[in-house]
Formats: C-alpha cells, sequence, structure tokens
C-alpha cells in the first residue's frame, strides 16, 4: 500500500515539475534587465516586464481585453453550437452518423492553415477579414470539433428520461432545456467551454491571417517581442499567456470536483 | 382535490406502430372516472406505449386519445392536464428535495409562497417533512420514489399516470407504496392509471382492471372478473389458470372421456377447451359420494406429486392420456401420493372456451 502511495506521489511530482520548472526561467526573464551567457542569474534586475503588463496605456493591457473578448466568446459559440451537434451525435441513430462525425471532427484533421487560406477570400469578400468578429468566427473551426465531441459523449450518457419528465411537470422544449438538460450537462459543458476557451486564447496563425495584424490578441504581441529579441517583454507577456488558464484550470477543477460524477460525460469519448 | 368528479380518459381506435411491429392495434378504451384502473400485461404489451400516448410522449399513428371530452392530438405532453411517475425516479439531481417536488409550479410561473406552501403541504401528505432541503443523492429507494409521487401529485393532475412505479424496490417495500398510492388516489379521486405487469399487484391496487396482451385489449372489469369469469383463455392463463381440459362442445354441453358440463354461456360447437382454477378443484377419494343436485363434474387421476406452498398443497394429479391438473388443498389434507384420487370440480368455477384452431 505505501508502495503505490509513494510511486503515485512520485508521478504527480514529476508531472507538476514538467508543468511548471519550464516557467521559472521565464520568471526570472521577465524580471531581468539583462542576462548575458556565463551568468548565472541576470546581470541587471528591472521592473520594465511588470511596467509592460500593468501600463493602462501599452498594447498589452488591450491585448489582453481583446484576447479575453475573443476567447470568451468563441467559448459561448462554440458551446452553443456544440450542444445541438452533440445531441446528435450522441443521441440520434441516423443515416450518415459517421459520416457526420467525421466532418464535425475533420477541422482539427485538416491543417488550420489550409483550410484559412482558402475560407480567407470569403471572409475578404464579406468584409470580416481584419475585424473581431472575423477573428471570432475562424477560431469556431478549431474548437466547435472539440465541444462537439466532449458535449455528444456526455449526451450519449444522460438518460433523456430526464427530459420526458421535466415534460410531464409542465416544462417546454426550451424550459426542459435550461432548467433540466443544461444542469445534467453542466460538469461536460465547463469542461468543454475550458478546451475552447484556451484554444482560442492560444490560437496564433488564423488570428494572424483572418486579422490581418489588426486585431492583436496576446500570443500576436508575444510573437512580435519574441521576434524583436525583446526576451524582457517576451517572458512578461508569455507568463501572462500561460497564467490565466493557468488559473481557469484551476477554478474549473473546483467546481467539476462538486459535480456528480456521472455527468461528468468523459465516459464514451 | 377540488374536483368532485374524476376526469374521463378515452381512447378511441388509436393505433400505433414502430416500424413492422404494432405496439397498440386499434385500442378503444375508456377509463371509469375517479377509480384506479390497472393496466396489467406481460412486457412488450404495449401498456408502456398506451401510456405514453395518453401523456403525450408519443403521438398515435391513427385514433384520438380524449380527456375530459376534449382531443389531445395537438395539445403537448407539457399542456396536458396529465401527471406521470416513471419507473425510476428521475429526480433532477440539481435540486434538493423541495426544489423537485416544486419544479412543475415553477414551470406555471406561480408565486414564490404559493409554490413554498404547496411543496410543503405535499411533502407532510408523503411524511417526507424533514426532508425538503435534503439532496436527492442522499436519499433511499422508497424516499426517492415518494418524492416523485409528491411531485407529479402537487400539481394537482386531472389524471395521474403510474409506470411500474415500484417495480425497482422490494417486496415489502412495494407494497407499503401501494397502499400509500391506494390511499392517496382514495383520496383525491384523480383518474388513475397503474401499469404493471404483476397480476397480484394488479389486483391489489385496482378498482378495474385492463389486461393488455400483444398490443390490444383483453379483458376489462373488476378484478374478480378476471377470476371467476375470465373473458378469454389467455386472460385465464394471465391469472393462473393452470388446469385446461381439452374436449368438444355440442349443443351447449362439453364432452371430454373425463365427463360432460353443460356450457353456461352459448358456444359454436366445436373443440373447446374447460378451464378451472387449482383452487376450485377438490380432492376426494374414489369412493366418496359425489353431490346430489346439480351433480359437479368429476375426473379421476393419480396424485403424481405434493408440494407444499405455504398457504396450500399443490398436488398434481395425472389423468389418462398425458395430461396434468394441480389442485390447492388445505394443507394438511391428507394426500395419498401414487395413490387414486378423484377430482371434483363445481360447474360455475368451470369456464368454457372455444379452443383456437390449429
Amino acid at each position: 500500500m505505501t508502495g503505490r502511495g509513494t510511486v503515485r506521489r512520485g508521478v504527480l511530482s514529476v508531472a507538476a515539475a514538467m508543468a511548471v520548472l519550464p516557467l521559472v526561467p521565464l520568471l526570472v526573464w521577465s524580471i531581468s534587465g539583462q542576462w548575458r551567457y556565463p551568468g548565472l542569474v541576470p546581470q541587471q534586475w528591472s521592473d520594465r516586464g511588470l511596467r509592460l503588463l500593468t501600463d493602462p496605456g501599452s498594447q498589452v493591457v488591450q491585448g489582453l481585453t481583446t484576447s479575453a473578448v475573443i476567447a470568451v466568446t468563441v467559448a459561448v459559440l462554440a458551446c452553443c453550437i456544440g450542444l445541438p451537434a452533440g445531441r446528435a451525435i450522441g443521441v440520434y441513430r441516423f443515416r450518415g452518423r459517421t459520416l457526420v462525425r467525421f466532418l464535425l471532427l475533420a477541422p482539427v484533421i485538416v491543417p488550420g492553415l489550409a483550410v484559412t487560406l482558402g475560407i480567407q477570400v470569403f471572409f475578404v469578400r464579406y468584409g470580416l477579414s481584419d475585424t473581431v468578429t472575423g477573428v471570432v468566427l475562424v477560431h469556431l473551426l478549431p474548437t466547435v470539433p472539440y465541444a462537439a465531441v466532449l458535449l455528444g459523449a456526455a449526451f450519449a450518457n444522460l438518460d433523456l428520461d430526464y427530459e420526458r419528465q421535466a415534460r410531464m411537470l409542465g416544462a417546454g422544449p426550451i424550459r426542459t432545456l435550461l432548467f433540466v438538460t443544461v444542469p445534467l450537462l453542466r460538469s461536460a459543458l465547463i469542461t468543454a467551454a475550458l478546451f475552447t476557451f484556451l484554444i482560442s486564447w492560444s490560437e496564433y496563425v488564423l488570428t494572424l491571417l483572418i486579422g490581418g495584424g489588426q486585431v492583436r490578441t496576446l500570443p500576436l504581441l508575444l510573437f512580435a517581442a519574441i521576434g524583436s529579441s525583446d526576451t524582457t517583454a517576451a517572458a512578461a507577456l508569455g507568463l501572462l499567456v500561460v497564467g490565466l488558464p493557468l488559473l481557469l484550470v484551476a477554478v474549473s477543477a473546483r467546481l467539476l470536483s462538486t459535480a456528480a460524477p456521472t455527468t461528468i460525460g468523459l465516459g464514451r469519448l | 382535490m377540488n374536483d368532485s368528479t374524476g376526469a374521463t380518459v378515452e381512447l378511441r381506435r388509436v393505433s400505433r406502430r414502430f416500424g413492422e411491429v404494432t405496439a397498440v392495434e386499434t385500442v378503444d378504451l375508456s377509463l371509469r372516472p375517479g377509480a384506479m384502473t390497472a393496466l396489467l400485461g406481460p412486457s412488450g404489451c404495449g401498456k408502456s406505449t398506451t401510456l405514453a400516448l395518453i401523456a403525450g410522449l408519443q403521438a398515435p399513428d391513427s385514433g384520438d386519445v380524449h380527456i375530459d371530452g376534449a382531443a389531445m392530438t395537438t395539445v403537448p405532453a407539457e399542456r396536458r392536464p396529465v401527471a406521470m411517475v416513471f419507473q425510476k425516479p428521475l429526480l433532477f439531481p440539481h435540486l434538493d428535495v423541495a426544489g423537485n417536488v416544486g419544479f412543475g409550479l415553477r414551470m406555471r410561473r406561480l408565486p414564490r409562497r404559493e409554490i413554498r406552501a404547496r411543496v410543503d403541504a405535499a411533502l407532510a401528505q408523503m411524511q417526507l417533512s424533514g426532508l425538503a432541503h435534503r439532496r436527492v443523492g442522499q436519499l433511499s429507494g422508497g424516499q426517492e420514489q415518494r418524492v416523485a409521487l409528491a411531485r407529479a401529485l402537487v400539481l394537482q393532475p386531472r389524471v395521474l399516470l403510474l409506470d411500474e412505479p415500484f417495480s425497482q424496490l422490494d417486496a415489502g417495500l412495494r407494497a407499503e407504496m401501494r397502499g400509500l398510492v391506494r390511499q392517496l388516489q382514495a383520496r383525491t379521486r384523480i383518474t388513475t392509471l397503474f401499469v404493471t405487469h404483476d397480476q397480484a399487484e394488479a389486483v391489489d391496487v385496482a378498482d378495474d382492471i385492463v389486461l393488455m396482451l400483444d398490443g390490444r385489449i383483453a379483458g376489462h372489469g373488476p378484478p374478480p372478473l378476471f377470476y371467476s369469469n375470465p373473458p378469454s383463455l389467455d386472460a385465464a392463463r394471465f391469472f393462473g389458470v393452470t388446469n385446461e381440459l381439452p374436449g368438444r362442445v355440442s349443443h351447449g354441453i362439453w364432452r371430454s372421456p373425463d365427463g360432460a358440463l353443460r356450457v353456461p354461456c352459448a358456444l359454436p360447437d366445436g373443440p373447446a377447451i374447460l378451464t378451472v382454477r387449482p383452487e376450485a378443484l377438490h380432492l376426494a377419494g374414489p369412493g366418496d359420494d359425489p353431490g346430489e343436485e346439480d351433480p359437479p363434474l368429476t375426473v379421476t387421476g393419480t396424485v403424481a406429486s405434493a408440494r407444499f406452498a405455504g398457504t396450500h398443497l399443490a398436488v398434481r394429479v395425472q389423468l389418462s392420456g398425458d395430461r396434468t391438473v394441480t389442485a390447492h388443498t388445505p394443507v394438511g389434507t391428507p394426500v395419498p401420493v401414487g395413490g387414486k384420487v378423484r377430482l371434483s370440480m363445481a360447474p360455475d368455477a368451470c369456464t368454457v372456451f372455444a379452443a383456437a384452431r390449429a
């Protein structure tokens, strides 16, 4: 027993170290002014990185807002699309179900770059390029499949008799969805929202192509900082890009742990 | 509760098919208002489908369901004056007990205070008062089903549908819950349809029994009818008739090698089967004097076995020609296993059915 406990603790420690250790140099970089070989610690310290993140006038604060708005919108929309799609692939048995499943997953398999280069023409034609709306739309491409598959698995494990019972208690279709189905799928919805938020939050290529450099999200600023060899700024931005999702994961892990295990819905992925 | 008369529920030539299979076949059914009717039948006979058709969870392929005289065809399930309790409790796990019971009232957008008052009353009625703020995962099986019942009854429906509501509980609890439902129904006089596959449960709970076999109504009447005068051979079999004696009817008299019996109702001439319940077969020694007037039908045979069955002895008697019958006799009756016995049956305990032609 204790032997197994030790192994378990060991594995967890290694996993935690692998997640956290790469962030340590990043942290040091972000507060260094000058750090040249062969110094083990920076020769000069600086708060420039921190000022960059907190100055209301800087691009970073705007980028943070843009990123947050886009990622939240994408998460909400992806879940709204994923809910009926997940119901279709999780519950209904229809002709061509496998094909629909595959088509839903296709954007994950086909390189997003190839697809985006194709649809960019249309985005330009309909005035969607260089706009936040356009970026949100293109972010749905890699996010909807995840939401649909996650919610599809949750629907497959959902007892639809709950919905029939709700109808017998006088709830119409919309209120059955709001008051019964959505609460029953709560865990899967939180997971799907988190996944899609993170995908959108860290998306670079699609944002660059459709946003045309006009829609500046955090990853764009980060890549710009890396491109100009400003390691202090890059490190500070990197911490920001990583830090917020970590916080979200921690919060949602709390939310999920209180939910009933039967509704987690990852059973039949 | 405020309605002095129960609702009428009528099915008029209702059919429902699933692909090739016809679950409900041109059913005409009218429930006695204010009474508890048991819809009885083996699994797969279409009884749950019938319930779903009345509830509006399924639409008939043809025919109409009428409640209080109004056609329900275009009325969706959530707008019908019907409440339903399913086999599973189906309590919403994200709500507590009071939240579950109040769900239907919330859907009707009643004021919060009224919901609270009615939920409290419903919980008290079900002896659940202390559990209002319990999470549903912490309830026992019996409590869960009582909450489900309270959730249905708090709506004061015109019609209550119960789909084998206690089949997942153990026997003692089931009997207790039946008693509770019986008592609540007698007080509220809500027209109630209770689906079950258990003949004893139907007899115990219902004012009327509707027997359903293969998607058709095979009999409808008060429980004693199915014992004293079963409407068909299948109905008789479903109600535990194990003794069938083949014979022929000619000119209103059933004859077989064992004897003859005047058939009370007009039966066409031809092969016919006489049925008699095991408890109506009386054991007599070979020398006993048969009664004088209205002579009972008697058959003789050899006792094959006698098995103690709690309240009675189940005696298997081998007749001539490889037929056996079972008789139930009081415990303590001397039964000569391997010996000859005479079995007598009163004519009014026998029912003769025309045999289906093979």
